[in-house]
């Protein structure tokens, strides 16, 4: 019982560090070639995610494995029921992945521009898939004894796509702060100047959600019996007037702010749901949760152990390399012939 | 086609487009590893120059392994959700530390390392790439604990259906598992080193470069002599494992029908399914097949005949995959061990036909790699945990023909795209030869 539950916020929160993290990366890759006007300005965007993007995408692949081992259940559920979403959600990943790789291969002008709209295009794509697909499981799926039994164009249904909506949004201005503060000159100052619009537009976004999350799903139930958890979207909200407020003075404080954000915000769905890993909107009888679901206690007390141990130690590397890069990127690191750039 | 085959051929597919990229960033970053530590100890700058080419190379290599391993975690649960139910409080653990404790290592050194020339002190970029090769064969190991538990499955009991974890240490410790990682790793690093020998030798044929092209292809040659020794030596033990664990597949890998003692192994056989023998045989070496599996010239080897027909494995592709896999092992240690033998005579850029055999000869780890994984995961069939479930029991009830064959006919466009792209760029870049120091022409940025 304790062990389900621990494991279930862990798994939130393996979730929530994803998004915070590929979330900003997602972000700039679907406004490098908009605020990049030159190849130099698009390098110094892509030079800026280049140390850092791997590592934040192997949250997911942690969050994946971790749902795998902690719930095999909701694993196997939440990957055969959402295949065709993941395949896209899929490709999307791996062309991203290599685009940064390939983009800088080859001179041409035409070889360059291609990456560019792929890098764009797979960095939109997955984050608003996963916004729908997690819109739909806090919004309840058609399971019924035998499963799922709705279709892929059952998932596009308005709360789904808002939900989808509302990650785009975040990850758009969250990856905007990014840019200005891990960028040198122009590109950063064209970052910068688009927050007076997307952080009102972020703003209002978060509220339509949690307007339509109050009545088309019974995400605040929870809130309700547990009050305190009114705390999760009371702190994304203050860190999104934060930014708003703080932006001109600090990027690095309006950043930081954007990341609780983002955190908060997922936690606030999560928090919603829980116990469900997968909730049945016709009866709850058909819910999958963390307790119907998951290991056994054996294996979850031994992947307590691991988490407890590794996780710390990664994340404090990780923070390593955040420090090393913490100096934004100019023009001239980017053509440094000593130094190896994307 | 159904569902089920569908899923099998989109893993097989899968899990082999991601295995050409692999292995060569297992075996390829020790190697930048090695000579990065010589630059490093000596100041040679041949050795930094080493480094940054097959960086490079390295480099468009490990983006593709990197993103189709994800497909792989995914298609578990997309493809074989009865599988992932019934054994993920097993199956699940070794993926998840996999990514906690491996993945996480390889991708933010590899990060450290890439971008970090000017950033931090040489011994720190030093011990990056150091940690890169250690991710990334650490999590070769974790991976392998898992597919080792499917061909022998261990410390489980089967509890509500499904089967439980009891006992973590003999998942871990599973002798299959480490035989199994130690073969793979060593065979990542035959590939790493045939790689570094044949685009060497290509530019030693050409004269370019010929000083840092004799070093890599010296570091490559003693690399690759110690691995592919110990990829058989290893593959020998793995061998005698699966004997001991997995009869069926054993026999099929020897396409031995009859149990007896004292089995030979023949050199070549035709095997016959229909007839349950061997319509040709030719060369058999006494006793040899029963001394491989058991280290003793009379012990018994079940014959295929004596296991059910509906338990054993198809045998031509696992027979003559076997075949091929040893023989081209063998030909690896002829051949690392005549390169060293021309090298340390001082004649080997004399020797333009052992050049150009080492330069034709890059394909071949690859195709012993991709021969081993039919052996091991088409002579597990039908099992998909060996003895335990079936394959056919394995797959997501859920999935339809359609949805299955529209994303296997995307893997096929998607990935061989991405194999063009990829080989293009590796051509591009080996045949370019290393960057001149400090000015690196507009087209390399």
């Amino acid at each position: 019982m304790m062990l389900q539950t621990l494991w279930f916020v862990l798994w939130g929160l393996l979730w929530a560090v994803y998004f915070m993290l590929d979330g900003f990366d997602f972000g700039a890759g679907m406004l490098h070639p908009f605020i990049g006007k030159t190849d130099m300005e698009r390098r110094q965007i892509i030079n800026s995610l280049g140390p850092v993007w791997d590592g934040n995408e192997v949250w997911l692949v942690t969050a994946g494995g971790a749902t795998f081992a902690a719930f095999p259940t909701t694993y196997a559920y939440m990957f055969s029921w959402f295949y065709t979403p993941l395949l896209i959600i899929l490709f999307g990943l791996i062309i991203r992945g290599v685009s940064f790789e390939f983009r800088g291969k080859a001179e041409s002008d035409k070889w360059k521009k291609t990456w560019d709209f792929l890098i764009s295009l797979s960095s939109f794509v997955p984050p608003f898939l996963f916004g729908v697909a997690f819109g739909n499981i806090f919004q309840g799926l058609l399971l019924d004894g035998y499963g799922y039994f709705g279709t892929t164009f059952d998932l596009l249904n308005p709360y789904g796509l808002l939900t989808g909506a509302v990650f785009v949004v975040f990850f758009i201005t969250h990856g905007a702060l990014w840019i200005g503060l891990k960028t040198d000159g122009r590109v950063s100052e064209r970052a910068v100047s688009l927050m007076p619009y997307l952080v009102p537009l972020l703003a209002f976004a978060v509220v339509m959600f949690l307007i339509a999350t109050f009545f088309s799903t019974p995400l605040f139930g929870n809130f309700f019996k547990m009050p305190i958890l009114f705390l999760l979207p009371a702190v994304c909200a203050l860190g999104i007037v934060y930014v708003y407020f703080i932006y001109k003075k600090s990027l690095f404080q309006a950043f930081l702010a954007s990341c609780a954000a983002v955190l908060t915000f997922i936690f606030t769905g999560v928090a919603g749901l829980y116990p469900n890993l997968l909730p049945s909107k016709i009866n709850p009888m058909y819910s999958i949760t963390a307790f119907n679901s998951s290991s056994s206690d054996y294996t979850l007390m031994i992947m307590t152990v691991v988490v407890l141990i590794f996780i710390p130690i990664v994340i404090a590397y990780q923070i390593w390399t955040y420090y090393i890069f913490r100096h934004p990127v100019k023009p001239e690191d980017v053509t440094d012939p000593d130094v190896e750039t994307y | 086609m159904d569902a089920l085959m569908l899923s099998r051929i989109q893993f097989a597919v899968t899990a082999g487009f991601h295995f050409i990229f692999v292995p060569l960033t297992l075996g390829l970053v020790v190697l930048i590893a090695f000579m990065q530590t010589v630059y490093v100890r000596t100041g040679d700058r041949d050795y930094l120059r080493m480094t940054k080419f097959w960086g490079k190379l390295f480099l468009i290599n490990f983006a593709i392994g990197v993103v189709t391993g994800i497909t792989l975690e995914f298609q578990f649960g997309m493809n074989w959700a009865e599988y992932s139910k019934y054994v993920g409080d097993i199956f699940g653990a070794p993926l998840a530390i996999e990514a906690t404790v491996a993945f996480f290592l390889e991708s933010v050194f590899l990060g450290i390392w890439i971008f970090g020339w000017k950033k931090v002190s040489k011994r720190v970029h030093l011990f990056s790439i150091w940690m890169v090769a250690l991710g990334s064969n650490l999590s070769a190991l974790w991976i392998l604990i898992a597919n080792g538990w499917m061909q022998h499955p261990v410390g489980y009991t089967i509890i509500n259906g499904r089967a439980e974890l009891t006992d973590f240490t003999a998942v871990i410790l599973s002798p299959y598992a480490w035989l199994k990682f130690f073969h793979t790793a060593t065979s990542g690093w035959v590939i790493g080193a045939f790689f570094v020998m044949g685009v060497s030798a290509y530019h030693l044929l050409k004269g370019n470069e010929v000083q840092i092209f004799k070093k890599s292809m010296k570091t490559a040659a003693i690399f690759g002599l110690f691995s592919s020794l110990a990829v058989a030596g290893i593959g020998d033990f793995h061998a005698a494992e699966v004997a001991k664990t997995q009869p069926s597949k054993f026999a099929a890998m020897e396409s031995i029908w009859e149990t007896e003692k004292g089995a030979p192994v023949i050199l070549f056989a035709i095997p016959d399914e229909e007839g349950e023998r061997n319509s040709v045989e030719l060369f058999p070496i006494p006793k040899l097949a029963s001394f491989m599996a058991f280290k003793e010239w009379n012990a018994e080897v079940t014959g295929l005949r004596d296991i059910p027909a509906k338990d054993r494995p198809p045998v031509t592709p696992v027979f003559l995959g076997f075949r091929l896999m040893v023989g081209l092992g063998a030909l690896f240690i002829l051949l690392a061990g005549t390169a060293l033998y021309y090298l340390r005579k001082g004649t080997l850029s004399n020797k333009k036909w052992l050049l150009r055999a080492l330069l034709y000869s890059i394909p071949l780890p690859y195709i012993a790699a991709q021969l081993g994984w039919i052996v091991a995961e088409v002579g597990r069939q039908p099992w998909i945990v060996y003895g335990l479930m079936r394959t056919e029991d394995g797959v997501s009830v859920n999935l339809t023909t359609q949805q299955v064959a529209i994303s296997l006919a995307g893997f096929f466009i998607f990935y061989g795209t991405l194999m063009l792209i990829d080989f293009y760029l590796l051509f591009k870049f080996s045949a370019k030869g290393p960057e001149k120091e400090g000015r690196r022409t507009a087209e390399a940025v």
